[in-house]
């Protein structure tokens, strides 16, 4: 599988990267080298073989349901680009 | 079961729903934080860096939202599942922090179940449950607080959400409502969620698509977020509608999610939120997998509260009372619970007929609910009891029980103070029927050439001169004696 | 100086944390123009530190680590110290929490001299995609003063240690991050067990392979500082509950019996004679220390890097999906939300880090998620039985740590695969999870270091140091930087 432009262009929108046409172009050719040096895996016979989901293999230990956190809205909007009074601020989104 | 179809210019059309019902689990602390899952409070106070989804922040997962989860399976007679995952939904969006959604999406904690509702028609209908995962609440964008931005509020970031999806066995607009009120019944009697869908606690998206009777599915449309029964029943309605018209007119209806627009009752298309969907599901890396104990899964079982229709099938067996009243009575924990109080040691019918009669009427006349009643399940019972010890008789009962709703007072006193007592003394009837029977010779007369009817005349004019305290069978025979 | 023996006049009063802390302060400040070993450099909080450090030595409550100037790659979060994971992303950040490595070092004693550059992000294998600049290798080929990388993404805390700006650092290691630039700079470098040391306040790259890690002169060194770093953290649920063993000790183990595994699949067509040559020499010295020398087989070895480069790129596109310039970090503003992110992101990421975005969210998204990221996955599972039917028979394997010794400034970046080709012997136990250690072995023709790896079963991280310091012993390396402290460059 190798990437057109407009499949660079689709992930770009998917991942909020902003590309313009030169850099779309270095994507691809570094994006399908990439591609190209995996596709290897191709040999590889897995079949039956359960993915390896995880680093650590053992069961997930649950937490007492108790408030410990929160409580500091003004540590939590410290280091917001924009902010009104204890809200995060951004573009007005029309919906 | 009279089976609802719609009707077009090309014939009958059947409706095909399928809800994913999200409800908010009841815990102190949010699913993967320690922040508190209480509704409300003061902008980004109930937000841990977790919640915000700062660097090198990690999710720790909640113990009681996975057993209310799984109490929650129980309730819906579902298979609880010893492993599941948790994956990461990928999308960008204000209110969501870390640019993903930590969900179940492969394998979820609880697997296929069943939930029967009742129709108007009185018939019985089984919908199947496929699912039920846990994920993570999203934050609040609010667009009108602030001329030229959109602001963000994450105190219901990370708060527990169950999404229970059902199969797409739901026909008609009605049967959608009484889907949603029976997982909102039960997850309130499991005391898993609270329901409460003005405060979002509960939520549906509804999936709708139309066919002609016999056909296979059609493309299916998604409902996004409808917050409450009816508006779910008029969504149901409308987009099915809408469907019909797009094929009937030659169009294809396209899979995509709509909004409904309560004040114009129609749904309309949500293409801000359409671009590119592509959730990029994969294993949540943060966590590991959720491995439960049969034995604590038994645990929760065992602990588990009696579930409305256990209760409404016992509750006409224990009580006697009709199947409809027992339905009417088990609709609310705390209904059920002043009921049971209530008919302990008594005529549970006259009970169920009080409950479901003057004082449910009473309630709504007076806007209270049973936690805020001016009348107690131990007065009422009271009152039940003057009622069979022969004190008052049941015309006076109405009375004293308006009295009580006004003035809270118990019925003895009220019936004390106001001297309404049921007259049983022979003497004192026998007097008062010899009176009525003086000052109406001719109609005595009219009885006597046979109009019985005029009996009932007689035994009323009684009652009326006993301010109606007399004893209706007394009475009765009393007169019965005098007219020889 | 070491840091064992650092302590040890600590200790004796021979010398005081603040005058340690005061001469690493002047040498950073002669030394980082040159070799930008460091982003942020706190001097004046690095003197309190060593002054609250002398007090604890007085009143006798002092530890391995009180009062030893460290190196924090700029990737621990640290409380009221910006933190920026070399982006731009994050260059206003200064984060309101400590990651759980760092607080434990605090609590030891540790004196943290500032955060040392890396590679953006973590990304990449010789500190060039830093949005701070580039890190100089103290090291120089013999009769060149070329610029070398020091290796990647620890280049920072490699570069500092090695130059003598620092007595140790901590380092992050995803595909061979600390072992590589250990390789590079003539240091040792451990990547515990996934799960040994807690991730919390660590600024993720790819969750299910990062793993904290000391960086120091001496195997002994890296587990005085793996002591106080390890440990079991409720705050991470991939963190393992159970017992930090006594590290220091095991250095001394010894390898006497111990059955050493020699994978085949290392011995790649291509690879340079002088590596071979020191690997083989690694052998002997084990054979000599009364080792068991066994040939094993790892057969999926080559498929490791191609997995590495599904697995690390798709948990990071997630993982980076956060900085959108909301709540913390550089923001650049647009007409809308949409464009707010995507101007931000575009401005904020560096070329590296958005490659490895745009490739991660390639290989997840619909149609390609099984053919790429279900695929690696499975493959990976394949990597772990390797390595498990290995140690049924083995105690620890030996392989050299990089294909290379280090490179010059601008070698390899023709395309970015060639770059990733680094990482060969590193990333197969990134993946299976176990620990590996780098040892300082020998030089090359050139006079530059050489490393050996030395790879454990999960949590045996004691035999690992052991026959690690096995092969320091026997070394004997004894080289030193061209640029460093005290030698004026
Ligand atoms: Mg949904
Ligand atoms: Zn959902």
């Amino acid at each position: 599988m190798s990437l057109d432009t407009a499949t660079v262009r689709r992930i770009a929108k998917l991942a909020r990267i902003r590309v313009d046409d030169a850099e779309v172009a270095t994507l691809q050719t570094e994006l399908n080298s990439i591609l190209g040096y995996v596709e290897q895996l191709n040999e590889v016979n897995v079949d039956g073989v359960e993915p390896l989901t995880g680093g650590a293999q053992m069961a997930m230990r649950l937490r007492e349901d108790v408030r410990t956190d929160g409580e500091i809205a003004e540590k939590i909007l410290a280091n917001a680009p924009d902010r009104v009074d204890h809200f995060f601020a951004v573009p007005k989104v029309v919906e | 079961m009279s089976s609802y179809v719609l009707e077009g210019n090309t014939g009958t059309w059947e409706i095909v729903v399928g809800l994913e019902v999200h409800a908010q689990v009841v815990s102190q602390a949010k699913l993967f934080s320690g922040a508190s899952a209480e509704y409300g409070g003061a902008p980004n106070a109930h937000v841990s860096f977790v919640d915000a989804g700062f660097p090198g922040m990690l999710p720790v997962i909640n113990r009681e939202c996975v057993a209310q989860a799984v109490r929650t399976g129980l309730g819906l007679q579902a298979q609880i599942n010893l492993v599941s995952r948790f994956d990461r939904k990928n999308y960008f969006y204000a209110d969501l922090p870390n640019g993903y959604q930590i969900s179940q999406f492969a394998h979820p904690v609880v697997g296929t179940g069943i939930v029967e509702i009742e129709l108007q028609d009185g018939t019985i209908k089984k919908i199947g449950i496929t699912r039920l995962h846990l994920e993570q609440d999203a934050g609040k964008s609010m667009h009108d607080q602030h001329a030229s931005k959109s602001v963000i509020d994450l105190n219901r970031a990370g708060v527990g959400l169950m999404e229970i999806v059902s199969e797409p066995d739901i026909r008609s607009p009605e049967e959608a409502g009484a889907y949603l009120r029976k997982i909102r019944q039960i997850v309130r009697y499991l005391g898993t969620c609270d329901g409460n869908m003005e405060e979002g606690s509960m939520r549906a998206d509804v999936n709708v698509s139309v066919r002609k009777p016999g056909e296979a599915f059609r493309t299916r449309c998604e409902i996004k977020n409808v917050n409450s029964v009816r508006f779910v029943m008029h969504a149901v309605e409308a987009e099915a509608q809408r469907q019909i018209a797009v094929w009937e007119s030659g169009g294809v209806v396209e899979q995509e999610t709509r909004l409904y627009d309560p004040a114009k009752g129609e749904t309309r298309s949500m293409r801000s939120k359409e671009d590119a969907h592509d959730y990029r599901y994969f294993p949540e890396p943060d966590l590991l997998p959720l491995v439960l104990e049969q034995e604590w899964v038994d645990s929760l079982k065992a602990a588990l509260p009696e579930l409305p229709d256990d209760k409404r099938r016992r509750f006409c067996e224990q009580y006697g009372i009709t199947f409809y009243d027992a339905g009417v009575l088990t609709a609310e924990q705390t209904t059920a619970d002043f009921y049971e109080s209530v008919a302990k040691g008594r005529d549970a019918k006259l009970a169920a007929n009080w409950i479901s009669g003057d004082f449910f009427a009473a309630l709504n006349r007076t806007g209270k609910t049973i936690e805020t009643s001016p009348v107690s399940a131990l007065a009422l019972g009271q009152l039940l009891d003057l009622i069979s010890d022969q004190t008052i008789n049941g015309r006076i009962a109405k009375d004293v029980f308006e009295e009580m709703v006004e003035t809270g007072a118990s019925p003895s006193a009220i019936v004390e103070a106001k001297g309404l007592r049921q007259v049983t003394d022979t003497g004192a009837i026998d007097q008062a029927v010899t009176a009525v029977l003086a000052a109406n010779q001719d109609k005595v007369a009219e009885y006597k050439s046979g109009k019985d009817k005029l009996f009932g005349f007689f035994v009323g004019q009684v009652m009326k001169a006993m301010a109606g305290k007399g004893n209706p069978a007394l009475v009765n025979e009393a007169v019965k004696k005098q007219l020889g | 100086m070491t840091i064992a023996e650092a302590g040890a006049a600590l200790a004796a009063k021979k010398i005081s944390a603040v005058e340690l802390t005061a001469a690493h302060n002047a040498a950073i400040a002669v030394l980082n123009p040159r070799l930008n070993a460091y982003i942020t450099a706190t001097p004046e909080l690095a003197l309190t530190q060593a002054q609250a450090a002398d007090a604890r030595i007085a009143a006798g409550g002092a530890g391995a680590l009180t009062g030893i100037p460290l190196a924090i790659k700029d990737l621990f979060c640290t409380a009221g110290s910006r933190t920026t994971a070399a982006s731009n992303i994050l260059r206003p950040f200064v984060p309101p929490y400590e990651s759980t490595v760092t607080q434990q070092l605090l609590d030891a004693g540790a004196v943290f001299l500032g955060k040392a550059n890396l590679d953006e992000f973590a990304m990449g294998s010789a500190n060039i995609t830093s949005a701070y600049g580039t890190v100089e290798n103290p090291w120089k080929r013999n009769g060149s003063d070329a610029k070398l990388v020091p290796g990647g993404s620890s280049g920072g805390s490699a570069a500092a240690v090695a130059a003598r700006l620092a007595l140790g650092a901590t380092g992050t290691d995803t595909g061979g991050s600390i072992r590589q630039p250990a390789s590079f700079t003539g240091l040792a470098g451990i990547k515990p067990t996934y799960g040994r040391c807690s991730r919390y306040g660590i600024i993720a790259f790819s969750s299910s392979l990062d793993q904290a890690g000391p960086i120091a002169r001496t195997v002994e060194d890296c587990a005085i500082l793996l002591q106080a770093m390890a440990g079991f953290d409720a705050k991470d649920s991939t963190s393992a509950e159970r017992a930090v063993p006594d590290f220091r000790a095991a250095v001394k183990g010894g390898v006497k019996g111990k059955k050493i595994g020699i994978p085949a699949e290392y011995r790649t067509d291509g690879m340079s004679p002088e590596i071979l040559r020191l690997w083989e020499q690694g052998v002997a010295w084990l054979k000599a220390e009364g080792a068991e020398i066994r040939e094993i087989s790892l057969p999926h070895t080559k498929y490791g890097l191609p997995v590495y480069y599904i697995v690390a790129p798709a948990e990071a596109s997630s993982n980076l999906a956060r900085y959108d310039g909301v709540r913390f970090g550089a923001r650049v503003d647009g007409e809308d939300l949409i464009d707010m992110y995507e101007r931000t992101r575009a401005a904020g990421f560096g070329a590296e880090v958005k490659r490895r975005i745009m490739i991660g969210t390639y290989v997840l998204s619909a149609g390609y998620y099984d053919a790429y990221y279900l695929k690696a996955q499975k493959v990976r599972a394949l990597i772990l039985r390797d390595f498990q039917t290995a140690f049924a028979d083995v105690d620890a394997i030996l392989t050299p740590t990089a294909p290379s010794a280090a490179f010059g400034l601008g070698e390899k970046m023709g395309d970015p695969v060639t770059m990733y080709l680094n990482d060969v012997f590193t990333v197969p136990a990134s993946l299976a999870g176990v620990p590996a250690m780098s040892v300082p072995a020998g030089l090359s023709a050139e006079g530059l270091p050489l490393g050996l790896q030395v790879i454990g079963k999960h949590f045996d991280e004691e035999t690992v140091l052991s026959v690690s310091a096995a092969l320091e012993r026997a070394a004997g390396f004894s080289a030193l930087p061209t640029i460093r402290a005290g030698v004026s460059a």
